[in-house]
């Protein structure tokens, strides 16, 4: 790394501890725990591209805009709203971070509680990203799902802006405790407009034989940046589901740590990322497999063009305990031009002997058999293209149970797909 | 020329050699004190004659080294190296060793004769000071001149052979006098002195190594091996090896020794730089089975290698093969750098690791001409307490037009207190391009180890079958005679880890 950026990235690591002094006495929530984060973030800073973590991601952008608090006056906000698509089910809106009941739904069936968040066990603050998130956060929902209760599906909305034409930075906290036997499906949307950075933390707590399905669409604005961290513990029998569709933003990464705390736990992590422009997408997984016959399933899918660059980066760990795991990774890109670029980090760490773990990886472009196949058909070549890719998708998206979403999904990446055209 | 006359003269050719590098008598003259500053660089190149032109690049590259820092990215642990602890100058044959064989290890000696070394060739393995070894078993003493006896006349032999054919195969050291200018135009020409923290120790104080010359449309008449073996065995701590193959020419070499060797040094820091240009192909294998230390790992060679080639010309083709089955620490990645159009590079690799052992260790595929291809192949097996760590790099450039990549990683794992880990790095620049990477890790299948009991093999039997069978794709890519050595060799690592 270059003295310059180094510098810059401590420049923006202090403007954020700068935030901090000033709204410490403001700030909600448990002034112990959030003093630690600080300190945390005061010795940490943000990550640089010399760690192994953040090799593909450098920060470098994020650091040439002065991020401000979100002011308090209301956003206009109807625009994304309506925006939003119609599944049926309670939302929970955040705009720049900070939560609307007014735009909000009663939720029947789980608990929630916004406002200054409460931190937890789980601070990790190790984690750089989250050390600034526990400094910074405001607001968050606090959902809690009692045993045994079904508690359908929420959604969770943010929007961003710059509406008041000065870039904000916003540090969502939330988290999901799902009691034994509990389930609920979460659906996350991220969007907004203008430059803003949105950096949400969401703890998940999944007891014995509870299931947390959690379905993401990041489909920030062109110029926003998104760093947003999942840390989740599943406990036996457990199952934390998740699929992570990145659509938008400048510069995003979406970290995922998948804790496999009891036996027979389970986690899926899916992703698609589909890029374009200048964009940069991160999709960072660490699966730890800490009980005995555990098992997590992982299908991550890139469609790259433009001058987009793509990362994964995904490792499964498997502790000395956990006999008989079961993990199972696949990364697979579709680089469709001569300037985009994937970076690709499947990673394994096994102590344990009795056990099958495998990835895969590849890089390519569209089958030109597969194309002229199609073409021979009289399919036209831009819809060729568009099957290609949708079938290309489709071992990502299939596994996603919730039909709104899913539908909610692929007329997402219609859209998109019309954009690139 | 008979064959006796060849012989007494190059033994007489030696001795003079002997004296002209100035060894004496006197231990202390032999070997520069402790620690490493610029007066020792300048000391290492006095005492080979080097031109001024060497001795500024080593000083170069030492300085390089002074500002760099020790890598931490591997999955290994060590207690901190003291770099001024340690000798950089110690002139060959002056290493004390033990007096007999009786001194030696006895579980050395035990591996020894397992894997069928001859006696004579044991002591030398070990470290034996020559003409102390007591006659055993009916065989004749083995006196330290005969082991030079034969290595000397069988090189010269092989020499004699090969400058018909136009190939210079020669200690570096040698090469610097004999050929400097094609030392200079490619030492350090695909790892710079600065290229990371070992290889600039390695290039600031480099005792000697092999230099291999083929020139145009030459196939080298023979496997560059037997030599190097026995040369190997006083080269010292800091190898550095230059193959260079001109247009068309072609070389398979292999280095090391399937024999446990025993040594002083524990810090290796080896480089090894291959060139070649259009058509040219070389093949690169390495056994490698330094002393790995005790159960507890105490005393084990610490090896960090530089290996990196690069198919400058069109078509060329570099492929490494490697069975890593010693050293405490195995820190190694040979790479290929693929410039020329449709070059191909291969990286076939066998890494055990058994008791406190750790080895991180992988390649690098660096595709910049078109439709280049490479070939990735590695078989880790962790066993005992150790740790194994696959590291790859696929890059495709830009202009990598076509370019494929094939990558196959897998690991076994015997016993529950080992760890294998895979960290492959895939970049692609290039939408042409094609790369795949499939890894899987495992244990041995319950069904095979009990299909083979069933048939009367032995466990250890069944779990040497088993694993000759995990690595038969990099096996096979080995020179015939060492493939079957290399075999044993395994069976022979993991002994006493099963059950």
């Amino acid at each position: 790394m270059n003295a310059v950026s180094q510098t810059s990235l401590q420049a923006a690591a202090a403007s954020f501890r700068a935030r901090y002094e000033g709204l410490k006495e403001r700030l909600g929530g448990d002034s112990i725990q959030r003093a630690e984060a600080a300190d945390a973030f005061a010795h940490q800073g943000l990550p640089g591209p010399r760690e192994e973590a953040w090799r593909y991601t450098v920060l470098r952008p994020l650091t040439e805009v002065a991020f401000h608090e979100p002011v308090v006056l209301l956003s206009d906000c109807a625009a994304g709203l309506a925006a939003l698509p119609d599944l049926g089910m309670p939302r929970l809106v955040f705009i720049d971070g900070r939560f609307r009941a007014d735009l909000s739904d009663a939720v029947t069936g789980a608990e929630v509680r916004t406002g200054a968040p409460a931190f937890g066990p789980s601070v990790a603050l190790g984690e750089k990203m989250v050390a600034l998130n526990a400094m910074l956060a405001e607001d968050g929902a606090a959902i809690t799902v009692a045993p045994g209760v079904d508690a359908g599906a929420v959604m969770l909305v943010s929007l961003g802006s710059d509406a008041h034409g000065v870039p904000v930075s916003f540090h969502p906290r939330h988290s999901v405790v799902l009691g034994k036997g509990a389930r609920l499906t979460l659906v996350e949307i991220n969007a907004g407009t203008g430059v803003y950075f949105n950096n949400p933390v969401l703890v998940a707590e999944v007891a014995e034989d509870a299931t947390l399905v959690h379905l993401r669409m990041q489909q920030e604005a062109a110029g926003a940046f998104h760093l947003s961290t999942v840390l989740a513990e599943v406990g036996a029998r457990g199952t934390y589901d998740s699929f992570s569709l990145a659509l938008g933003g400048r510069l995003s990464r979406v970290e995922v740590h998948a804790t496999l705390l009891g036996e027979k736990a389970m986690a899926h992590l899916n992703a698609a990322q589909l890029l374009g422009g200048s964009q940069h997408s991160d999709f960072t997984t660490i699966v730890r497999h800490h009980a005995p016959a555990t098992a997590s399933r992982q299908t991550v899918k890139n469609v790259l063009t433009g001058r987009s660059k793509g990362v994964f980066q995904g490792k499964i760990e498997v502790a000395r305990i956990a006999q008989k795991t079961d993990g199972y990774q696949m990364n697979q890109t579709l680089l469709l031009s001569g300037d985009a670029e994937i970076d690709s980090k499947p990673q394994l760490e096994i102590y344990a002997d009795d056990v099958k773990c495998s990835h895969g990886a590849t890089v390519g472009e569209l089958d030109a058999d597969q194309l002229f196949y199609l073409r021979s058909r009289g399919v036209p070549a831009e819809q060729a293209r568009n099957l290609l890719v949708r079938a290309f998708l489709s071992e990502a998206l299939d596994p996603i149970a919730h039909e709104g979403a899913r539908a909610a999904m692929e007329a997402a990446i219609a859209a998109w797909w019309e954009r690139q055209a | 020329m008979p064959a006796v006359t060849e012989t007494l003269d190059t033994v007489a050719a030696v001795t003079e050699g002997g004296y002209k590098w100035g060894f004496s008598t006197d231990i202390e003259m032999d070997m520069a004190p402790k620690g490493l500053n610029e007066d020792i660089v300048r000391l290492i190149s006095e005492r080979k004659g080097e031109p001024e032109w060497l001795l500024a690049w080593r000083l170069k590259a030492f300085a390089a080294w002074l500002k760099m820092e020790e890598p931490d990215w591997a999955k290994i642990h060590h207690p901190p190296i003291d770099y001024q602890d340690l000798h950089y100058y110690a002139a060959p044959k002056k290493k004390p060793g033990p007096k007999s064989l009786d001194e030696v290890d006895p579980a050395l000696l035990a591996m020894y004769e397992k894997l069928g070394i001859p006696l004579r060739e044991r002591a030398i393995l070990a470290g034996v000071e020559p003409g102390d070894v007591e006659a055993g078993e009916g065989e004749r003493p083995p006196v330290a001149i005969d082991a030079v006896f034969d290595s000397v006349s069988v090189a010269t032999t092989f020499r004699a052979t090969l400058a018909k054919s136009g190939v210079i195969f020669c200690p570096i050291s040698e090469a610097v006098h004999s050929h400097p200018e094609l030392v200079k135009q490619y030492l350090g020409s695909v790892v710079p002195a600065g290229d990371n923290y070992f290889a600039a120790l390695n290039s600031a104080v480099f005792s000697d190594g092999s230099f291999v010359f083929i020139p145009k449309g030459v196939r080298c008449p023979m496997e560059l091996s037997t030599y190097f073996r026995i040369n190997a065995r006083n080269t010292g701590q800091f190898e550095r090896t230059l193959i260079i193959v001109e247009d068309g020419g072609h070389v398979s070499y292999l280095e090391g020794c399937t024999a446990p060797q025993r040594d002083e040094n524990q810090l290796h820091a080896a480089v090894v730089e291959l060139v070649a240009m259009t058509d040219a192909t070389i093949k690169y294998s390495t056994v490698q089975n330094w002393y790995p230390g005790d159960a507890d790992g105490k005393g084990g060679i610490y090896n960090f290698v530089t290996k990196r080639g690069v198919c400058r010309g069109a078509r060329s083709k570099i492929s490494w093969t490697q069975v890593e089955t010693g050293s405490a620490i195995t820190w190694k990645y040979p790479s290929c750098i693929l410039q020329g159009d449709d070059s191909v590079g291969e990286f076939y690799s066998v890494a055990v690791t058994t008791n406190r052992q750790q080895a991180d260790t992988g390649t690098k595929m660096i595709h910049i001409g078109k439709r280049s291809k490479s070939t990735i192949v590695s078989k880790g097996i962790s066993a005992g307490r150790s740790d194994n760590t696959y590291r790859g790099l696929v890059r495709i450039m830009k202009g990598a037009d076509g370019a494929r990549n094939f990558t196959q990683c897998d690991s076994l794992l015997i016993g529950d207190q080992c760890g294998a880990h895979t960290v492959p790095y895939i970049e692609s620049r290039n939408p042409t391009a094609k790369t795949e990477h499939e890894a899987t890790t495992s244990k041995i299948a319950d069904d095979q180890l009990f299909y083979c009991r069933q048939r009367g093999l032995s466990q250890e039997d069944a779990v040497g079958l088993i694993v000759n069978g995990f690595c038969k794709d990099v096996l096979k890519e080995l020179p015939m005679e060492f493939a079957v050595e290399a075999q044993k060799l395994l069976a022979v690592s993991l002994e006493g880890s099963v059950g």
